[in-house]
């Protein structure tokens, strides 16, 4: 009890517990939600196990552990995504646009412009972070310059992505109403290696960019003095003011780089899970699954890939719960909570506290 | 009670908004007034006429409680006085029959010195020069109007006032963190009006603001970040960039060290978790330690424990006594007194009269702080 | 000159529920919550409105009136989570609303899923039934806009914004809330229950998003889907600062939303339009919001207090 105790008075390992707690408490609404539905709430660990650890009715299949990796891929991208921001005292309820028009960027990479091999997946990756950072750069210049709610501006920004691309989209040549020509193997991120390993999943290179966006997170944010200003723009503007940082600037920056790690989600799913690029009727969700991600997470770099495998653990089993009848938004569902729970952290933390006797 | 019924609030002197504060009490019919801190916004004279009211208000059968910070105010209205610290309860003494140096101890909970050991000043040259400066506040509206002022090496400039007459808009402006309309700031001979705050820092300016939180620190980094929170970006805490945490961690500690700053695991602690007096301190050792030539300083005690401002105190005296400029802005008569060599008074914006510590008086600063001019108050006297 | 006249029709229908959204979100900031739910909780209400008709329509002419009060009252109950998570648990009030318009989303889908057993509920019949008022309906220019060929919806919503009017301006309830979003001290110092306004201020914002909510999807939907509230929630946040937090700026600036969501209906009438893709006019009325919030930025009459957890023990 008193160790509780101790752990409740430090900042970090309060943060740490409270997280737990959420997730927890997350996870418990979800039960209740199956429950008073009539549902066995049991089949969903049992459905999220099997997806985790590839077993199936007819034995071990390392194909559900390549697929689990491919949910976590990009849902771990926009969850740093939204944790660099955060970090900066911005909140980027936007990464699915930017995803959205960095695998358009991606796509039209791919199929428009002859590269030669080995460049060509380069560029077209790099594009796809290009323009996911330019559209974070307008809610951030937006915000910097003009103070303008960076919340309500990403959401539009949302909708613009996807109905603009949607059009764009269907301008390249060979594409359907639904979807582009598949992608040429030059610009393509799958990889028989990766996907042999797995039994025909469709894991690919994506996970190479996944880990050196975590890397160069890492090492913005810790090691370095630009991102020493940004978390001190985050905490507090006006000190950092004081202390002759360019606000502005930081603003800008911040979402622009959020921007661009969203924008390497839409690569990783357009040139690598997919392989083509597809026209969008509505949202995917991996926003606000990044949203979810980077708040388990605390923001930091290791945090969010906790965050994303957890999730995309969560994720990887829907379609084994639709099998037990479960429907899939209880995935949704049990993430939102999550997401509502960590926003009432001060407050859970004086429950806590005055649980533990600590006045 | 002399208050007009027609006036519209805003329009009125605090001191006459805090009697509508006490009408509306009494007109509700309590029986137990609470004032909490109710003369930081009042002149000495204002404050003597509201100690009047109390006293007043006690003869006709009502009870109050006070609470404050002010010795020299228990002293005056109280019968009894109860000591809290850090929230608890100390004891209860009778006033008449106690020293204020004894419940200063209370307070503290040691012996303390409450004269501030200080030689005379050795004024040199002129540090900052600041001609005809007008600044506006964040409505718009004409803050500081048309201000002259010198600070020089080896004195404590000292600005006094009531609050929200200027003075953070005029240092702001100094700092760099406001615009100024008119009028020009030469530190040491340049001319820095339009400089960033950065390039001021560097030229030799320090600032304690008054506003600690939201100025002076970043409440939930730690305290290693907060001590670099200017100089970062330099040798030999970054290279191109990079951080280098040894030598940030060496600092940290040799500052601690020198300035006294306790944390509970330092360099490591998040300076919100830290008491008042240390966070102060934290800022002072960051900014001295830059060994500026103009050490600006903003309510340097306000809310700290006696022990606390008794440091702050020294540290300051020091650094005049090492050559420093140093500009002091303060709300509270004594801390002006005690430390001042020559004193300003700002009244709505404007300098309304200068005198050197020397010659002044609680009496003569009162009536300048007021708005009054000396001369028009000696002649009705 | 009829079309221009069916276009200002049809704009009153589509300004309807981003109007009463917009009023509820006001009621909500007045007293010092944000809230970025309206989206989420109009979701709640459509759902739950598109859902009672399904059933009901075969049993009585007034099941749309119904729907509507039934939405209205799940987005009140659903809003009850935003105020405890942001009033009692002191929560960021703008991460906890994204996170209830992430819910919303997840379980009206996943009801449906129960329900219906599929995505969407099932589609229903009539909906709302458009009505011309007699007499008025004849009035040169004001009669074919306001009293021709409307749903009665439209009059719930200029109904509403006179009683918030009202309600803020005029009554002490109104006076007690907005200094609840200004000064929260003050108010309590002078013995305003602040937690229960703030309460109130955002079930009232529940209740009207909801009902934003069942209007929306019974007079311009057949039935529910996730995509249904369509960013419309968050466009009803964007009037508030276009309307300057007032009741009939609230109005104006919804009308104008309203307005830039039926463009894409009337385009092939106007021919210098009719050659751009489709695309550009689904995507004009978030682009058009973004501008609209540039022109009209300024820190302007937004609450002081709004998006501040209240705490008794800290000091402003």
């Amino acid at each position: 009890m008193s160790r509780f105790k101790l752990a409740l008075q430090d900042e970090h390992r309060s943060n740490l517990i409270v997280s737990v707690l959420a997730i927890i408490l997350g996870f418990l609404a979800g039960l209740l939600i199956l429950l008073i539905t009539g549902l066995n709430p049991l089949d969903m660990f049992i459905a999220m196990g099997r997806g985790v650890f590839g077993i199936t009715d007819a034995g071990f299949n390392i194909r559900y552990i390549g697929e689990f990796l491919v949910t976590v891929m990009p849902i771990t991208l926009t969850g740093l995504s939204v944790a660099f921001a955060f970090q900066a005292g911005l909140f980027n309820i936007g990464a699915e646009g930017q995803m959205i028009v960095g695998g358009y960027a991606a796509v039209f990479v791919a199929l428009v412009v002859k590269l030669p091999i080995g460049l060509h997946v380069v560029v077209a990756v790099l594009a796809a972070a290009v323009a996911g950072a330019l559209w974070g750069f307008v809610p951030g210049l937006l915000k910097a310059k003009f103070n303008i709610n960076e919340v309500v501006v990403t959401i539009m920004m949302n909708y613009t992505a996807m109905y603009t691309t949607n059009y764009l989209l269907k301008l390249i040549p060979g594409s359907s109403l639904t979807k582009t020509a598949d992608i040429p193997q030059s610009a393509s991120l799958s990889s028989s290696f990766l996907s042999s390993l797995t039994n025909q999943s469709r894991l690919n290179w994506g996970i190479i960019i996944v880990i050196l966006a975590i890397i160069i997170f890492k090492i913005i944010m810790e090691k370095t003095t630009f991102g020493y200003e940004l978390r001190a723009v985050g905490a507090n503007r006006d000190a950092s003011r004081y202390a002759g940082m360019k606000v502005s600037r930081n603003i800008i920056l911040s979402m622009s780089i959020a921007g661009a790690f969203a924008g390497l989600a839409g690569a990783v799913m357009t040139l690598g899970t997919f392989g083509f690029g597809r026209v969008l009727t509505s949202f995917d969700g991996y926003g606000s699954d990044g949203i979810a991600v980077a708040l388990i997470g605390g923001n930091t770099a290791l945090g969010s890939l906790f965050g994303g495998v957890l999730l995309g653990a969560l994720q990887s089993a829907q379609t084994i719960m639709q099998v037990y009848g479960i429907p899939k938004e209880i995935a949704v569902i049990v993430s939102a909570m999550i997401i509502v729970l960590i926003a009432m952290k001060n407050g859970l933390k004086d429950i806590l506290k005055r649980i533990g006797g600590i006045k | 009670m002399n208050v007009d019924p027609t006036a519209k609030i805003q329009n009125i002197s605090v001191g006459m908004q805090q009697r509508v504060e006490i009408l509306k009490m009494l007109y509700r019919d309590a029986d137990i007034l609470i004032f909490d801190e109710p003369t930081a916004v009042l002149t000495p004279q204002e404050i003597q006429e509201l100690i009047k009211i109390m006293h007043d208000l006690v003869a006709e059968g009502k009870s109050i409680i006070l609470i404050t910070h002010k010795l020299k105010e228990i002293k005056q209205s109280a019968d009894r006085c109860t000591v809290l610290r850090r929230g608890r309860f100390i004891g209860t003494v009778d006033v008449k029959t106690s020293s204020e140096k004894q419940m200063a101890e209370m307070m503290v909970g040691r012996e303390v010195n409450m004269n501030i050991v200080k030689g005379e000043a050795k004024a040199g040259e002129p540090v900052l020069v600041i001609k005809n400066l007008d600044v506006n506040n964040n409505r718009g509206m004409k803050a500081v109007k048309g201000v002259d002022l010198v600070c020089k090496a080896g004195e404590i400039t000292c600005i006094a006032g009531i609050e929200g007459n200027g003075q953070l808009e005029f240092v702001e402006a100094i700092t760099g963190l406001r615009d100024v309309n008119e009028g020009t700031i030469i530190l040491n001979g340049d001319d820095i009006t339009k400089m960033s705050v950065r390039k001021r820092t560097n030229l030799g300016i320090a600032y304690v603001p008054e506003d600690r939180h939201r100025f002076g620190l970043v409440l939930d980094m730690t305290l290693n970040d907060n001590m670099i929170l200017q100089s970062y970006y330099q040798k030999p805490f970054s290279n191109n960039g990079f951080f280098d945490f040894p030598e940030i961690r060496k600092y940290t500690e040799r500052l601690s060290k020198d300035f006294d700053v306790r944390s509970s695991r330092g360099p490591d602690t998040i300076v919100r978790s830290m008491s008042g007096g240390n966070q102060q301190k934290a800022i002072l050792a960051r900014e001295i330690d830059r060994s500026p030539d103009l050490l600006i300083v903003f309510q340097p005690t306000r809310g700290l424990d006696v022990g606390a401002i008794e440091y702050i105190h020294k540290r300051i005296v020091q650094e005049r006594d090492s050559g420093k400029a140093v500009l002091l802005v303060s709300y509270e008569l004594d801390e002006v007194l005690d430390l001042s060599d020559i004193i300003h008074v700002f009244y709505s914006g404007q300098v309304v009269g200068s005198i050197p510590a020397a010659i002044a008086n609680e009496n003569d600063l009162g009536v300048l702080m007021a708005g009054s001019s000396l001369e028009e108050s000696h002649e009705s006297i | 000159m009829s079309t221009l006249y069916t276009a200002l029709n049809m704009t009153l229908i589509f300004s309807c529920p981003i109007i009463i959204a917009g009023l509820g979100g006001l009621y909500s900031e007045k007293s010092g919550v944000t809230n970025v739910a309206l989206e989420g909780l109009m979701l709640i209400g459509a759902f739950a409105s598109a859902t009672t008709i399904v059933f009901l329509e075969p049993y009585t002419a007034w099941a749309p009136w119904i729907s509507i009060v039934v939405g209205a009252i799940a987005g009140g109950i659903f809003s009850l989570i935003h105020a405890f998570a942001s009033i009692r648990l002191k929560a960021n009030q703008v991460i906890s609303g994204t996170g209830i318009n992430m819910l919303a989303t997840g379980l009206t889908v996943y009801l449906c899923q129960i329900i219906f057993n599929q995505q969407r509920t099932q589609t229903f019949q009539t909906g709302f039934a458009k009505v011309s008022v007699p007499v008025l309906k004849d009035i040169p220019i004001i009669g074919p806009i306001f009293f021709n060929n409307v749903y009665a919806t439209v009059y719930i919503g200029f109904l509403l914004v006179l009683i918030t009017w009202y309600v803020l301006k005029k009554t002490r309830f109104g006076i007690r809330m907005r200094a609840c979003g200004e000064n929260p001290h003050a108010a309590e110092s002078l013995g305003i229950n602040v937690y229960k306004t703030r309460y109130i201020g955002v079930l009232i914002s529940g209740i009207l998003s909801g009902l934003a909510g069942g209007i929306l999807v019974l007079t311009q939907d057949t039935q529910f889907t996730v995509g249904s509230i369509h960013g419309i929630g968050f466009i009803a946040l964007a009037t508030l600062v276009f309307g300057k937090w007032n009741p009939f700026g609230v109005l104006g600036a919804g009308t104008f939303f309203g307005l830039s969501q039926i463009i894409r209906m009337f385009v092939n009438s106007v021919a210098f339009l009719s050659f751009l893709p489709d695309e550009v006019f689904f995507a004009f009325p978030y682009v058009i919001t973004i501008f609209a919030l540039i022109l009209f930025r300024g820190k302007g009459n937004g609450p002081k207090a709004a998006g501040i957890p209240y705490d008794q023990g800290a000091r402003s």
